[in-house]
Order: structure tokens, then C-alpha cells, then sequence
């Protein structure tokens, strides 16, 4: 079984990794490039743990394969913030107590950096049917709703010049 | 919404406690650092792999591992005769007890399959696609008996029998023959009968809940080691690592000091976590194969393998006067335990009717074994199936009477000094101001529209304390690690710490809180029986006392006077001693720095087994509204009270509160195992077993009642985490009920059922 010889940019560095023709983005990730940020939770693309943002895309990284990534952008939670300060989205699940176990916590601030990067003035409606795909079994979703939706408000507020 | 009620003229003292700090553990969780069960690799590490039963009751004849033992690759092939035999023995440790022999037998099959996805055997190979070959090549010659999944069939005495050597327990005689009922739990006040009969109103309805999963998000996952010396490694994802411990030396027949086990973080459990399934498996693949052995379930083992909780019918009888006080009540429950028996069907016993005051009263629990995964802890176990039947015979009971359903309840609302069902009597219990705080609320004064109802539903959970370790180390520089016995499985590394600091009275940014792996903290039960806070949270406070007392004596050693003339105010040693009044205080960061020419390191460890857990008491108003076309309910609003004593960080309790009624909220609407003719489980992904989403849900208001602080912990905590998912089976029903004008009895409140009652009232 031969193997692919796949290079592609995740969190804005290159890499190069080789993958059998079945292996999934998240097996990649997870297993050959140490980034277990990104959570397996079904394997069926129900959870949304494992998500992640491909050419600007949100995707579950389950239902990627691996060879499909050669070429393409991807930013996983490691990416968020710049290793210094937290991005905006981290901070408020902080300040919000939005997570208990945080298991699915990458997933969700994945897809809401995704949501955010596409409409900067989401309603609650909207964050809700965004997140719909994001399954968490602790927290109700109220504190994380609440949390997305002020960190809009923080990023509109920072867009307007002083 | 939250909001927080107090005891009027309550003064409020605490720097630390009751604030909204960043929990400590926060940055590693949003940024992925936090690793999980499934995130560390062993060097040298095989993944392995369960092969699982296809047969819901077959006999095991024969198991021939040959031709996967010769796959190139493939290090170990493992099944029930790799195991010891081991005698039946109950263990104390988790939420319940457990047979240690139903346990191992539950982790691979011995002579006999008992559902669908029970483990037969294991492989451990160089990659998953070789160990998955290799349970293809695992050749399993099956006897396929006949199966049973409901508990009113299992209970008949023509169905089939799972365990020969089951014989009813509880019963005044023992049977004759074996059964699948494994236990009857039974008690009584006063005289039903006679009360029942004289009662101006009687009422009694069947009520009925399915299977349903903890449904947390991170799969079972572990990697352990082996060593040649006969020391053992576990890391891994669970509700407790001594539980681990204590589980995997049984099991596999080892010194339990042999087995060291650190805890991964942890992604959800609500009890699901509170045994072992692959550890033990993973441990004998690692013994048989010389090298560190990696399991991580997939998402459809999590279902068909792990806990769900019972589905149960509960019958429920209540009399009354006409003026609404209920003078007698009587409820009987059959439990589904699975394929080993232990149902939660004696808490359902003890709490259905915690919340009332009746005289007269018979409660019968039924523990029944079936065809289905053995049933493991699942969030106050058992208590809100018991609810489920009594607050939706009780809102009947309003309907009846023609009473406001919080009214009922206040009439017999218990109080401190009433004697709960189960025996004890209540102290300290705030549950008709958690009545008051839903009646005040602005919530239940709101208008409702066409096609909405408002549901009303009490619950009660006992809430544990029992057997936990904490410890305070004093560093070099004054900085404070507090290292937990438990795993924080919601937050409860910030209560330690914020308990640790309010104690010590040093800065929260001076306090790092650790968990312990089982070699370097005391004992300690599982996380569960919402005791953490609680229990651990006393042995931390406990410790963090004895390093104040450390600390006044080293600084009357540096002062040279007698420690009682030393005082800790606010992180400082003070002298008292009027004599040297001129001395400045010592700080924390002082004392530690001269620590090694006072006496060495400062330090205290502190295990106990606390007492005095104070139960708690939940009051949930949920607005429904329903689409007459197609039968979908849909929550549209929804407050939970509850008499919490005193929450450390609110954010966390509140996210307790919340959490549970969308977990009640999932059980009664859409979450249920289904089961195909053939006794498979047809839905075992998250895609046909439907958890409540975003999009389902409107914001979960909070009121944490805090009238009544639990004056046996030293910050008046009472535990929280239980409670919130008793009410909402039934606040969601009643909502129906009220909503559609006639009663859905069966769980969950699918859209077809509901169309069905429509249509069956219109006729």
C-alpha cells in the first residue's frame, strides 16, 4: 500500500506528511503532526469536535481524507491564539464559564472563529443554528451562545476606528 | 438570567468565595493543550482493538485466535480465559456497588454473550488497520439464545433467563427458581391501603422511560503499560484514577499498589465514567504483548458497550383531600439493570417522594436484568425516573384539584424537621424557598401563546460526602499548589483553589490547583455523587488549616514568643502579644522563604471521610410550545431553582443547573436506545440518537437559592451537580400536558407519539 505524499499549510506553517489513501485529516493531525487539540468524538461528522477551517472552510476533520488536505489551508484550535495572547473567542469562553469539561471546546471555538470570520453580527438565532453542529453535553449551550455572541460585539467595537 | 437569592441581612464576608474568577485550568482548555484520555502515546505503543458480540444472548462454544495471532503485526490475542476467575465479591468505591465478578465478566465475556457489543475478545497490533483485520480473522462459534430487552417481558416467568444463578433478593421467601429479577427493594409508612381508600381524590397513572445515555462527548480512552517487573501503568480518561486502580488489580488479579494511574482530563462522564471497561483489557494486551497497549473506543462501542441508564415503568397512586394535602401515595418501579444486576432503582426508591410530606406510603423498586448494556451511573442515578412518574401524577393531582401545581407542592412541601421517605430527617433544607424563588419569578407570571403549555417539576438528590484527599504545599516563594484527589471533571480545580486562597487568605493568583495521579495523593472515591466540592473541597480546606497553624508557629519561632500569641489575619502572621507590639506582620511569602532554618518544607496532606453532605432540592418552570402539525415540541423557555447552600463560583454552579435540564431535557424529548427485533441496537451513533443541540434550546435561566448554606462545610457548600437533571423528565412533561390538554405518559415526547395523542383526543 503505497503511501501520499501530502504538503499543505496548517496554523500558517508548511508541512509535509505521508498518509495511507484511507487516513483522515484528524488521524493526521492528531497522530503524525501532535496537534491534539482538534477532538475525535464520533468519527461520523455528528460532533463537531474535531473541527477545523480548510481554505476558509469549516469542516469536520473526520469526513476529510488526508490526501485531500495536499495544497490546502488549515487552521486548527492551536492556531487561535499566537502563543502570547488568547484570541478574543478564548477569552470570553473564559470569562463565560462556557465550558465544564472543555472536551468539545476546540470545536466550538473553531466554528465560531468560522461563523465570526463570516458574519460579524450574528443574533442569537444565528449563533445557535451556526452551532448546531457542535454537540456539548455540559453546559446547555447558554454560556457558550452568550460568549460568541459578546465576543461579536468586542471584535465590531475593535473595528471602529478611534 | 441568573440570579442569586440570600438570607435576608446576610452578610457577605468572603473575598474569594462566590466570585467569578478564570478557572485555573482555563488556558490549556481553549487552547488544546489540555490533554485528554486519547492524547498521549506511550513509546513504543500498539493500538488495541475489542471484538464485540453481534448476539444480544448467545452461549460462547468456542474461540479460535489462530489465524489473527498469525497476521503479521499482530503482538496479542486476548479473551475471558486470559482473565482470573474471580468470585462474586461486592466493591464499594463508585457511585454504587459493584460485583466484581459481574464487573470482569462485563469487561470480556466468559461462557456466555449478554448483549449486543459485549466484549469476546481483544487484539493489540502494530496499526488499527491490522488490529481491526485481526478481530475480522477471530473465528467465534456462537449458541444465539433467545433474547429479552423490555423489563415487563423480562419480569414474566416464561422469559428467557440470562443468569442460572440469579434468584430474586428482597422477597419473603427465597424462589425456587432462578429469574431475571434480581432484587425487590420495598418500604413503607402509615397504612396506603386504608389511606388510599378514604382519600376524597385518588388518582394513579403508569408512566415509562427508555434507555438513555450520559451521552458525554470524549470516547472511553486509555494507554497502559505492563512493566516486566509486574508494575503497572494507566492513563486514561475517568471519574476517578484509585477507582481505576482498585478495578484493574481485581480484575486482573494484582497488588493494588502495583497499579499506578494518572489521570487524564476528562471529557464528561456523569457517571458513565465511574468504571472500567477498556483499562483491564488494555492492561492484559499489554502483558501478553511485552509493550504499552493504546484503546480508545469509537463512537457506536460508547453506545452499545457503555452505561446507558435503566428505562423504567413506574406506577404511580396518590390520594388526597380536597383541599390538596396528599395523604397517601404509593409507587412501584421496574428498572432495566442491564446484563448484571444493579439498576438505580433503590435511590429511585429513596428519592421519588423526597419532596412531600405524606403519612402514608409503599414504595417497591424492581431490579430486573435484560439484554442490554450493563446499566453504570448516570447524573442522581435513578432519581429522575422516580420523579418523572411522581411530579407528572402530581401535576395530574393539581389538575384534578383544580390547584396552581406549585400550590400542591407547597401544601406538602417537606421542611427542616420533616422525616424524609428513606429514614433520616431533614435539617438545614431550603426547598419551599426554592418553591418561593420559581413563584417570585418573573418567568412563571409571563403570558403564554396559542399553542404553549407551562410545566412545573420538583427533585430532590441526597448528595454524598465520603472518602476523599487534599493537600497544600507551601513554595519557596509563597506560592501555594493544592493538589486534589479527584478528577475535575466541571470546574472543581477553581473551587479548590478559590476555597484554598479564602482559607489562607492569600491572593487566587497565588494558588496553582493540581489534580493527583494515585501515588501522590491519599484515597479518594470517585468524582461523582456531586460529593467534590463537597468532600475534597473539606480536605483541602482541612489542609490548608494545618499549614496556617504551621506557619504561626514558625513565625513565633522567629518572634520568640508562645504561637497562641500569633495570629493569621489576611495571608499575614500577626503577633498578638501586647508586649511587642511593635513587630510588623509576616507575610506568607516571608515565613516561606526562611522555611528551611525554621523547620523544612511547609506542608500538609489531609484525608478524611467527610460527613455531613447536605442534600439538595430543584425546582424547574418550563414553557413548551408545540407545532400541531407535525408533533414537535420545542422548549421556548426554561428556569431552574435550587437550594445550592453556598456556590463557591457561581458561573460553574449555574452551568451545573444548566447543563442538567438540557440533559432532562434530551431524555424527554428525543434520547432512547432502540432496539431491532433482533436485539441490536439500531441507533448507536449521534446522528439517530439525537442529544439536544444549539439550535434546539432557548437561554437556561438560573436562581441559586442560598438562603440555607450547609453549616456542616466550612463555606455552607451543599452538592450541585445531580439535582438539576430530577426535574426537568417531568417539568417538560407537564409542559406537554398543559400545552395539548391531554397527557403523554411515555418517554421521550417524540414527535409521533405527540401527534398520536392529538389525534387520539380529537377523536
Amino acid at each position: 500500500m503505497s503511501k501520499h505524499h501530502i504538503s499543505a499549510t496548517v496554523n500558517g506553517d508548511p508541512v509535509e506528511f505521508l498518509t495511507s489513501s484511507g487516513a483522515t485529516l484528524l488521524d493526521v493531525l492528531r497522530d503524525q503532526l501532535n496537534l491534539t487539540g482538534t477532538k475525535e468524538g464520533c468519527g461520523s461528522g455528528d460532533c463537531g469536535a474535531c473541527s477545523v477551517i480548510l481554505d476558509g472552510r469549516l469542516v469536520c476533520s473526520c469526513l476529510v481524507l488526508a490526501p485531500e488536505a495536499e495544497g490546502r489551508r488549515i487552521e486548527t484550535v492551536e492556531g487561535l491564539s499566537d502563543g502570547v495572547r488568547l484570541h478574543p473567542l478564548q477569552e470570553q469562553f473564559l470569562k463565560h464559564a462556557a465550558l465544564q469539561c472543555g472536551f468539545c471546546t476546540p470545536g466550538f471555538l473553531v466554528a465560531a472563529k468560522a461563523l465570526l470570520d463570516a458574519n460579524p453580527d450574528p443574533s442569537e438565532t444565528e449563533v445557535r443554528y451556526w452551532l448546531a453542529g457542535n454537540l456539548c453535553r455540559c453546559t446547555g449551550y447558554d454560556k457558550i451562545v452568550r460568549a460568541v455572541m459578546d465576543t461579536a460585539a468586542e471584535l465590531r467595537q475593535a473595528r471602529i476606528p478611534a | 438570567m441568573s440570579e442569586t437569592l440570600k438570607r435576608p441581612g446576610a452578610r457577605q464576608t468572603l473575598n474569594v468565595v462566590g466570585t467569578r474568577p478564570i478557572r485555573p485550568d482555563g488556558a490549556d482548555k481553549v487552547t488544546g493543550r489540555a490533554a485528554f484520555g486519547a492524547d498521549l502515546s506511550m513509546s513504543g505503543q500498539l493500538v488495541g482493538r475489542i471484538l464485540r458480540s453481534p448476539h444480544p444472548h448467545a452461549r460462547i462454544l468456542s474461540i479460535d485466535t489462530s489465524k489473527a495471532a498469525a497476521l503479521p503485526g499482530v503482538k496479542a490475542v486476548i479473551t475471558g480465559a486470559d482473565f482470573p476467575d474471580l468470585g462474586a465479591e461486592v466493591l464499594a468505591g463508585g457511585e454504587a456497588v459493584t460485583n466484581l465478578a459481574d464487573m470482569a465478566a462485563n469487561v470480556m465475556a466468559r461462557d456466555k454473550v449478554l448483549y449486543d457489543g459485549h466484549a469476546v475478545a481483544a487484539v493489540a497490533a502494530i496499526s488499527a488497520e491490522i488490529a481491526e483485520e485481526a478481530l475480522r480473522r477471530i473465528e467465534v462459534a456462537y449458541e444465539t439464545l433467545p433474547h429479552v430487552i423490555e423489563v415487563l417481558e423480562a419480569m414474566r416467568p416464561d422469559a428467557p433467563v440470562l443468569h442460572a444463578t440469579l434468584f430474586t433478593q428482597g422477597l419473603e421467601a427465597r424462589p425456587e427458581q432462578p429469574s431475571n429479577i434480581s432484587n425487590r427493594t420495598r418500604f413503607m409508612r402509615g397504612d396506603f391501603e386504608a389511606a388510599y381508600a378514604a382519600a376524597d381524590v385518588r388518582m394513579e397513572g403508569r408512566y415509562t422511560t427508555r434507555a438513555v445515555h450520559q451521552g458525554y462527548i470524549e470516547p472511553h480512552a486509555c494507554v497502559a503499560a505492563w512493566g516486566s517487573d509486574g508494575q503497572c501503568e494507566v492513563w486514561g480518561s475517568s471519574q476517578g484514577q484509585f477507582m481505576v486502580r482498585t478495578y484493574c488489580a481485581r480484575v486482573l488479579g494484582v497488588p493494588i499498589s502495583n497499579v499506578h494511574v494518572t489521570p487524564a482530563e476528562i471529557g464528561g462522564g456523569f457517571g458513565g465514567k465511574t468504571t472500567v471497561y477498556l483499562e483491564p483489557v488494555a492492561l492484559a494486551l499489554s502483558r501478553a504483548s511485552g509493550h504499552p497497549v493504546k484503546m480508545v473506543m469509537s463512537r457506536d462501542e460508547v453506545f452499545r458497550a457503555t452505561g446507558p441508564t435503566s428505562g423504567g415503568v413506574i406506577d404511580v397512586k396518590l390520594g388526597a383531600s380536597n383541599d390538596g394535602k396528599i395523604v397517601a401515595a404509593r409507587v412501584e418501579m421496574m428498572f432495566q439493570a442491564g446484563a448484571f444486576p444493579g439498576s438505580p432503582v433503590a435511590a429511585a426508591a429513596m428519592t421519588c417522594l423526597a419532596c412531600y410530606e405524606v403519612d402514608n406510603f409503599e414504595i417497591v423498586g424492581w431490579d430486573v436484568v435484560t439484554n442490554t448494556p450493563k446499566v453504570a451511573a448516570y447524573r442522581a442515578p435513578g432519581a429522575p425516573l422516580g420523579a418523572f412518574g411522581v411530579e407528572s401524577a402530581v401535576d395530574e393531582l393539581a389538575l384534578t384539584l383544580g390547584l396552581d401545581p406549585l400550590t400542591l407542592r407547597e401544601i406538602n412541601a417537606v421542611k427542616d424537621g420533616s422525616k424524609a421517605p428513606y429514614g433520616p430527617t431533614y435539617q438545614n433544607i431550603a426547598y419551599v424557598d426554592t418553591l418561593a424563588a420559581i413563584r417570585d419569578s418573573e418567568h412563571y407570571k409571563a403570558p403564554l401563546g396559542p399553542n404553549q403549555g407551562r410545566g412545573v417539576a420538583a427533585g430532590f438528590w441526597f448528595n454524598h460526602g465520603g472518602e476523599s484527599s487534599g493537600a497544600v504545599h507551601v513554595a519557596d516563594d509563597g506560592g501555594i499548589v493544592v493538589v486534589s484527589s479527584n478528577p475535575d471533571i466541571g470546574g472543581s480545580r477553581a473551587a479548590m483553589a478559590m476555597m484554598a486562597a479564602e482559607t489562607l487568605g492569600v491572593p487566587l493568583e497565588r494558588v496553582r490547583p493540581v489534580v493527583g495521579d494515585t501515588d501522590s495523593i491519599g484515597f479518594a472515591m470517585v468524582t461523582g455523587g456531586s460529593r467534590t466540592t463537597f468532600a475534597t473541597g473539606l480536605a483541602v480546606v482541612r489542609a490548608a488549616e494545618q499549614v496556617i497553624e504551621q506557619l504561626r508557629q514558625r513565625a513565633a519561632m522567629l518572634w520568640e514568643v508562645d504561637a497562641d500569641k500569633v495570629a493569621w489575619r489576611a495571608g499575614e502572621a500577626v503577633c498578638t502579644d501586647p508586649e511587642k507590639a511593635d513587630l510588623k506582620p509576616l507575610s506568607l511569602a516571608t515565613l516561606a522563604e526562611r522555611a528551611s532554618r525554621t523547620g523544612g518544607p511547609i506542608s500538609a496532606q489531609v484525608s478524611l471521610n467527610a460527613q455531613g453532605a447536605s442534600p439538595g432540592f430543584g425546582v424547574h418552570l418550563c414553557d413548551l410550545e408545540v407545532d400541531p402539525e407535525t408533533g414537535v415540541a420545542r422548549v421556548i423557555r426554561y428556569t431552574a431553582a435550587q437550594d445550592v447552600g453556598r456556590a463557591i463560583h457561581p458561573s460553574y454552579v449555574e452551568g451545573q443547573l444548566q447543563g442538567g435540564a438540557v440533559q432532562g431535557i434530551g431524555w424527554a424529548l428525543n434520547e432512547e436506545y432502540i432496539f431491532d427485533a433482533g436485539g441490536r441496537m439500531e441507533n448507536a451513533g449521534f446522528l439517530d440518537y439525537r442529544m439536544p443541540v444549539a439550535s434546539d434550546l432557548p437561554m437556561i435561566d438560573t436562581i441559586l437559592v442560598e438562603t440555607t448554606p450547609n453549616p456542616l462545610h466550612p463555606f455552607g457548600v451543599k452538592g450541585v451537580g445531580e439535582v438539576p437533571i430530577v426535574p426537568p423528565l417531568a417539568a417538560v412533561a407537564n409542559a406537554l400536558r398543559r400545552a395539548i390538554g391531554v397527557r403523554v405518559p411515555d418517554l421521550p415526547l417524540s414527535p409521533p407519539r405527540i401527534l398520536a395523542a392529538l389525534e387520539a383526543k380529537q377523536a
